[in-house]
């Protein structure tokens, strides 16, 4: 039975270090905003594209 | 043949011609189509072969071009901020100290963090554009727009850009930051926060409780004692925090209206759950048995769900925080050496006013005048005016009696302020609400019969079934809460009151919405009211100079009488001299001395000039020194669609009661119906007297006019509305303020009134049905603690969802 004590502590443990993050995750403001995040990541990719794209057709041109 | 080439080769050429046709007409039709926020374009600004609306919209798009970031126009159609309408702001209180300081979260000289709230945010590409603003100014080295709360935060170096300047090019781009200096947005996070918080311990703890009470789910009781004991004091241990913590709301509630001598909604909840958790415990201890600890837990969860829950949908119709319900003030502003009025949110410090006879002082302000004389009775109750003298702080809620004076503004004014003075127990109304009563007494007595009923329910099983007694007792106590009951009244009526400030009807508080809805009679106030404050035809009568014409403006541009303001609009000369010894005389008219002479504005009798007189529309004379130099004869029109409000209220128009002479009398007995009684030449006090008189009646009385010369009158009756031009002048004896073009539904906002109380005692019933019909289920036995947990703000959340919903259909129904 002794083993059951010891399973029961380490799951409960896990558990409450879940717990801690999980206020730790709301302190720090990462719920805050759930939907911002998703477009910027959006932008980033369609920046680099751009440039990318406007370089080659610049290239294109001079050649 | 070569006759049908020729044919052919026409026919070609005309379809061409066609085809070319409709391409021009289509690339017309788009052009009129501003590039930068599509709206139609009046006047027509062209760069690029793109068209702009306004100076403003080209000019972002200059700056845009200019710094490569035009990508701005892909992400969405159109996503600019139409800069038409919007006038050149003021920063430069920014850069004080002290204001900098508040608003920022970190200031120092090289790096500097603040957060400001833009409300214009509203598509993918206004988040592109903000957090491309480093692009545009080196000085900022990062913004990070959040989408949800409409804010952006801005990393900065001050050095390079000053916060005025900053926040000057959020405006020159459309996205004016709203600067609030009274609260900063961080109050909200707090609010929410801990609720979530709550909510996780409590999840976590039922979780474990019920995995550690499987043993006991399982019947597996014998098998092992020590294990069940290990268990069940795990089950006390995770308890605890549900109990102290994630509950504690309840219990703080409950003790509170203990302490009050009171009895809350919290109370049968808090007693549930100290049932409960106390009889489980003592059922550890003394290993009598294991408890409830699992349905405590699951309980206070469920809760928490709700509470949350009925928060975020409360979010989401919150009324008091929206902006457009508000009613829009105005001062007058001086703008390049020319007054302009301009909305009292739009002050800021250092800004030149002019405040008018009875106006109300509306920012913290200094002097410019020699002295002035100010009514505080709103801010302190003392009726007798102070006399500050030049440079001499005037504090906001002041009311200006006399000659007109100059204020620098040292405050930005915030609205809520002048909200809550008009809320002032000064103006309040005598009889409270009369469904408040009804509520607050109704729950309290709900309460006390919630407890009767537990107990009895409790005593019953105690002899007929001793171990479900607990969780009956809970159920019973859960489910009959009453909060349904408590929210019907707020929530509709607030509901109400934004529906009616969208149409321009702004109510001082929800009470408001009751009286209307309980009125019978109706009385008209005429000039400004009945009449039209704009465009009037103004003629003068008499010859007049240049110069007395300016002094004329300069007077009755000091008077708030819908008749000056018509007059000083009407005349574009100007005089730079000074008022000495101003007095308005309400209903009589205004005097002052000017440059040595001794100046007369207003009716016949109080210039001495009886025996002048025309027959159609209002004359005000002028008298300079005695002598009476002639009258402006003014001609104003009815406004639209009037004939049509006062036909359907019918019977309940009971009277008109105008200040002026008879000269109208005709137009109005054509306009009004001859159960509407007409009456001239009356006093802002036999106005008062009139009314009273019909409230001495039985008569529940709504008073239409404008909000200075008739406040008494106003005040008097049941429910006194203001009617505002384009201008609104703040008058806190008002129960509503009305935008003039609006008058012609009043009839509709009537109707929709009484609509809302039949709305309400829809919900009340609801309410009531359901308690009952649960507490039925719950004193029999048949529902668990945790049903009644769930059940609970599921009959908060649909009431409000019922309220909310009839309010807006009906709405939609009655204002089309």
């Amino acid at each position: 039975m002794g083993i059951i004590v010891i399973l029961i502590t380490i799951s409960l443990s896990i558990a409450l270090i879940f717990l801690g993050v999980f206020y730790w995750n709301i302190k720090s403001g990462q719920y805050d905003d759930t939907y911002t995040p998703s477009i910027r990541m959006l932008f980033d990719d369609k920046l680099k594209h751009e440039s990318q794209n406007k370089k080659g057709k610049r290239d294109s041109r001079q050649l | 043949m070569p006759d049908l080439d020729l044919q052919a080769e026409e026919r070609i050429n005309r379809s061409l011609n066609i085809v070319e046709e409709i391409a021009t007409e289509k690339e017309r039709a788009i052009q009129t189509i501003c590039f930068h926020c599509g709206q139609n374009c009046e006047e027509t600004h062209w760069l690029d072969e793109k068209v702009f609306c306004c100076y403003g919209c080209k000019t972002v798009y200059e700056i845009l071009n200019a710094n490569d970031l035009c990508e701005y126009y892909q992400l969405d159609n159109h996503p600019g901020i139409s800069l038409r309408n919007i006038d050149d702001k003021n920063f430069l209180y920014l850069d004080e100290e002290p204001i900098r300081k508040k608003l920022t979260t970190f200031d120092s000289e090289d790096f500097a963090k603040i957060t400001f709230a833009i409300p214009s945010i509203h598509c993918v590409s206004c988040i592109w554009l903000l957090e491309n603003l480093q692009k545009i100014d080196h000085g900022v080295l990062r913004a990070e727009v959040n989408f949800v709360g409409k804010s952006v935060a801005i990393e900065f170096v001050p050095d390079r850009i000053k916060l005025s300047k900053l926040a000057g090019l959020l405006s020159s781009l459309g996205y004016a930051p709203q600067i609030n200096l009274d609260a900063d947005g961080k109050i909200n996070r707090a609010l929410t926060n801990p609720i979530v918080f709550k909510l996780a311990v409590a999840g976590f703890c039922f979780g474990n409780v019920m995995l550690f009470s499987f043993p006991e789910y399982l019947g597996l009781d014998q098998t092992d004692p020590f294990l069940i004991r290990i268990f069940s004091f795990l089950n006390l241990a995770l308890a605890v925090p549900v109990f102290f913590y994630s509950g504690f709301d309840y219990l703080r509630s409950a003790a509170k209206s203990f302490k009050q001598r009171q009895i809350n909604i919290d109370v049968p909840i808090a007693a549930g759950l100290i049932a409960l958790f106390f009889r489980s415990a003592f059922d550890i201890m003394t290993n009598t048995g294991s408890g409830y600890l699992d349905s405590f837990t699951g309980l206070v969860f469920f809760l928490l769900i709700g509470r949350w829950f009925q928060s975020k949908t409360y979010e989401s119709l919150a009324f008091d925080r929206d902006f457009k319900s508000y009613f829009p003030l105005a001062v007058q502003r001086m703008v390049n050496n020319e007054w302009r009025s301009v909305i009292i949110y739009h002050l800021s410090p250092g800004d030149l006013i002019q405040i008018r006879n009875m106006e109300i002082i509306p920012a913290d302000s200094t002097l410019v005048d020699d002295y002035a004389f100010i009514d505080y009775s709103f801010v302190t109750g003392e009726s007798r005016p102070v006399k500050p003298k030049q440079g001499d702080k005037i504090y906001a809620g002041g009311r200006l009696i006399g000659q007109p004076i100059q204020l620098i503004i040292e405050k930005s004014t915030s609205q809520s302020q002048l909200t809550s003075l008009w809320n002032n127990p000064a103006f309040g109304k005598a009889n409270e609400s009369k469904y408040k009563k009804i509520i607050d007494q109704s729950a309290r007595a709900f309460t006390w019969v919630v407890l009767v009923i537990a107990v009895i329910t409790a005593v019953y099983w105690r002899f007929t079934n001793s171990s479900q007694m607990w969780l009956v007792l809970t159920s019973v106590l859960m489910v009959a809460c009453p909060c349904a009951l408590a929210l019907a009244a707020p929530f509709t009526y607030g509901n109400m009151m934004r529906v009616f400030g969208r149409n321009q009807f702004y109510l001082k508080n929800a009470d408001v919405i009751e009286r209307i809805a309980a009125i019978d009679s109706i009385v008209f106030d005429k000039t400004g009211t009945v009449t039209h404050g704009n465009k009037p035809k103004v003629e003068f009568c008499g010859k007049l100079s240049d110069e007395e014409l300016g002094v004329i403006k300069l007077l009755t541009g000091s008077s708030t009488h819908p008749l000056s303001i018509m007059i000083a609009q009407s005349i574009n000369k100007i005089s730079n001299e000074k008022i000495l010894e101003f007095k308005e005389m309400p209903n009589k008219g205004i005097q002052g001395i000017v440059n040595g002479h001794f100046i007369k504005i207003g009716s016949p009798e109080f210039v001495d000039a009886t025996h002048l007189s025309d027959s159609q529309g209002s004359n005000v004379f002028v008298s300079i020194d005695g002598e009476v130099i002639g009258y402006f004869h003014i001609q104003t029109s009815l406004r639209k669609n009037i004939k049509g409000m006062i036909d359907r209220l019918g019977k309940k128009c009971d009277a008109l009661l105008s200040g002026d002479t008879e000269n109208d009398a005709s137009a109005m007995k054509s306009l009004f119906t001859d159960h509407t009684l007409l009456f001239f030449n009356k006093s802002p006090h036999d106005k008062l007297e009139y009314i009273h008189n019909l409230q001495q009646h039985g008569k529940t009385v709504l008073m239409v006019g404008d909000g200075l010369n008739d406040s008494g009158a106003l005040k008097q009756s049941d429910v006194g509305i203001a009617i505002t031009d384009n201008v609104g002048v703040f008058t806190p004896a008002c129960d509503g303020i009305l935008n003039g073009h609006k008058l012609s539904s009043l009839d509709k906002f009537i109707s929709l009134a009484k609509s809302s109380t039949v709305i309400l005692k829809s919900a009340f019933v609801i309410s009531f049905l359901y308690n009952a019909v649960a507490l039925g289920f719950a004193v029999t036995g048949n529902l668990t603690p945790l049903t009644a947990a769930v059940l609970m703000p599921l009959s908060s959340i649909s009431v409000v969802g019922f309220s909310s919903i009839a309010v807006n259909t009906v709405a939609k129904h009655k204002l089309k």
